[in-house]
């Protein structure tokens, strides 16, 4: 049977090459840039729009932090035992959000998971922000935030004692470390686009792209130590993301507190950072895709895989807070089982039946096609999976301070004052307002990745065809052709 | 004998490596495969094959910095923890190694990180001065191939490159 070349390129296709669907293939490369460098200079309106809310709950959360720090951590209506309120469970989830960004990054890029290319790099910047925000959160918490530096290792001339045997020292190292070598992953995968933006760009900000880009001229040399830099950064980035929230939970399984000293948190606090940083992946997803016109490049089935993971990683999670709550149920800590009995049925039990079911019930809709598909409604889901497990995070801090060993804890209900409220808004506003301006400055979508996404699929099916129109019997025993 | 640069764009990596074989083949005098470059908007592995594998260095970095940066924080940790013998420590370890077992590990993770990215600026020579044949097409879809050969053999060399009808061809001081 003979075969045109044109009918076996598409019997290929349908074979070996569903994944092209993702984005499409034919896109020209110059308008790849084109497409992505317009981004950094004509966004929709809606850009500004987000960009003032952002900063006016910024300056609601700075007026908030200058009141707190004027008149002392009593106005945040922090006290024994309720130390940590807001402020921590908050912090715990900015950090725990950064951990998708590198799972996009970092794993995917190590599992050779090419749907991630035009989707990582936002997912990169997100993790950096995230961490700058939960950084933040530290130092608040603190209240005399000039003393921030007794959480760090350091030296110990000044008799201050540091205590290395501390998780709160373990996690300080732990987030510098992650902080800074997130930058540095960032940095390095963005120096080829660095290099298009100071290809393209006049004025000041040539100037600006010129200096961070460092003369990057795509050289075969250079391409070839790049390659090697970038798979050896994401190799580190994958333990020390897990490491760094391992031992943010040690913060509290460390402790002797009924509610926190659980052996299963390690992973439990991983699998709830994974969950969550999926869930704001899809929401900017939504955000960037419309703000700055990007939807031949973030496109339905992208974000159908993002749903998908993120069904995945509730499951997870579900599972390992069931295994916390089962193994405290049937344990011989009778506090620990007044801890939870108490977040069931006590003051905070509205937060923590919505928490289950938002986080454990409500990911179930994403087995749904229809749903992972509907843009407005990955958009309303994704935030409300995010709500859930923020909840989670203050159903670990609020309500187990509340019903600790002594009695005496157990009628000091607490409830966040403005103050609090006002800082954790302002933490939004604060996140938005670098990730925007980071999307307005740099290209959020990696256009080198993307040209290597379509090159490779195309070479793909290039050989493919090339080796089935050389070997007809071939195609006509797996009925490509005919 | 004086040498000098010439670099040729072509509008696709098929072509440039086809203009690269044909180079090969002709066996010029004192042309080497060392005096070539590629230009590219994407990493192209597969030009190795025509080129040679080109030295990578920079896990040299790594390793070095994933073995000593730890030992160094380890040393670091323990030290400041050695002054603690003044203060009671109620039957504890002065040096208690679980808790620094932790420390070191962040250690081990920021010093592979961060000589890594050393290695790669020193190997990928950055910063550097852009070259003056440099083309912003390269970054956008097109191919250069630059060579750096004697007088003697550009004529030649530009004969090849016209032959395979590149884009455009510029040579000069690099």
């Amino acid at each position: 049977m003979v075969n045109t070349y044109e009918e076996t390129e598409v019997a290929v296709e349908k074979k070996f090459v569903k994944k092209e669907h993702d984005i499409n293939a034919d896109i020209e490369w110059a308008k790849i840039n084109k497409d992505i460098l317009r981004s950094l200079e004509r966004p929709r309106a809606i850009f500004w729009v987000i960009f003032v809310a952002s900063f006016a709950l910024f300056m609601v959360g700075v007026s908030c932090e200058v009141y707190q720090y004027q008149t002392g951590l009593g106005v945040a209506n922090l006290d024994n035992p309720h130390v940590w309120g807001l402020y921590v469970a908050t912090f715990i989830w900015w950090i725990g959000m950064g951990h998708s960004g590198t799972l996009l990054s970092a794993l995917l890029h190590i599992m050779h998971a090419d749907w991630r290319k035009p989707i990582y790099r936002y997912s990169e910047a997100m993790t950096t922000f995230t961490l700058l925000t939960a950084a933040m959160f530290v130092l608040v918490h603190l209240g005399r935030i000039w003393q921030f530096y007794y959480v760090v290792a350091y030296p110990n001339e000044r008799w201050t004692w540091p205590n290395f045997q501390s998780p709160l020292v373990w996690d300080a190292t732990a987030i510098g470390t992650y902080l800074t070598s997130s930058l540095i992953f960032l940095y390095i995968g963005m120096i080829p686009d660095l290099a298009i933006c100071r290809d393209n760009a006049i004025g000041f900000r040539k100037k600006i792209y010129l200096f961070l880009s460092l003369g990057w001229m795509g050289t075969d040399r250079q391409w070839a130590n790049f390659r090697v830099t970038y798979l050896t950064l994401a190799c580190f980035l994958m333990p020390l993301a897990v490491s760094v929230h391992s031992i943010v939970s040690t913060d509290f399984a460390a402790s002797q507190q009924p509610g926190y000293h659980i052996t299963s948190f390690p992973p439990y606090f991983v699998a709830g950072a994974i969950y969550s940083g999926l869930a704001v992946i899809i929401t900017l997803f939504i955000v960037l895709r419309y703000t700055f016109r990007f939807e031949e490049y973030m496109t339905i089935p992208i974000l159908e895989k993002l749903a998908k993971l993120t069904f995945a990683a509730a499951m997870v999670w579900t599972y390992l807070n069931l295994i916390e709550y089962a193994s405290t149920w049937y344990g011989n800590d009778m506090y620990a089982k007044q801890a939870l009995i108490y977040r069931a049925t006590g003051n905070f039990a509205p937060f923590w039946w919505m928490m289950n079911f938002l986080g454990s019930v409500l990911p179930f809709a994403l087995a749904f096609k229809k749903v992972r598909t509907n843009i407005p409604v990955m958009l309303v889901l994704s935030i409300l999976l995010n709500f859930g497990m923020w909840l989670e995070r203050w159903m670990i801090i609020s309500p187990t301070l509340a019903h600790g060993i002594y009695p005496w804890t157990w009628d000091h209900d607490q409830w966040p004052s403005f103050v609090q409220w006002g800082i954790v808004a302002g933490s939004f506003g604060w996140f938005n307002m670098l990730f925007m301006l980071y999307c307005k400055i740099f290209p959020s979508i990696s256009m080198y990745e993307v040209k290597e996404m379509l090159y490779e699929r195309r070479s793909f099916k290039t050989k493919k065809v090339a080796e089935e129109v050389s070997n007809p019997e071939l195609a006509v025993e797996g009925g490509l052709a005919s | 004998m004086s040498k000098s640069h010439v670099m040729a764009l072509f509008s696709d990596f098929d072509q440039a490596s086809a203009a690269i074989r044909d180079l090969k083949s002709a066996n010029l005098e004192g042309f080497k495969l060392d005096d070539v470059t590629l230009k590219s908007p994407i990493e192209h592995p597969e030009i190795e094959e025509l080129l040679g594998k080109r030295p990578v260095y920079v896990r040299i970095f790594t390793f070095f910095g994933a073995l000593f940066v730890p030992l160094l924080g380890f040393l670091f940790v323990a030290s400041s923890q050695a002054t603690f013998l003044l203060q009671p420590k109620g039957g504890k370890a002065v040096i208690p190694l679980p808790p620094n077992f932790v420390l070191t590990y962040e250690f081990f993770i920021l010093g592979g990180v961060y000589m890594t990215a050393l290695g790669f600026f020193i190997c990928a020579k950055l910063p550097m001065k852009r070259n003056k044949l440099y083309n912003a097409h390269v970054s956008a879809d097109q191919i250069g191939i630059l060579i750096k050969a004697e007088d003697a053999i550009m004529p030649a060399i530009k004969d090849l490159f016209t032959k395979h009808k590149p884009l455009e061809i510029m040579w000069g001081e690099n």
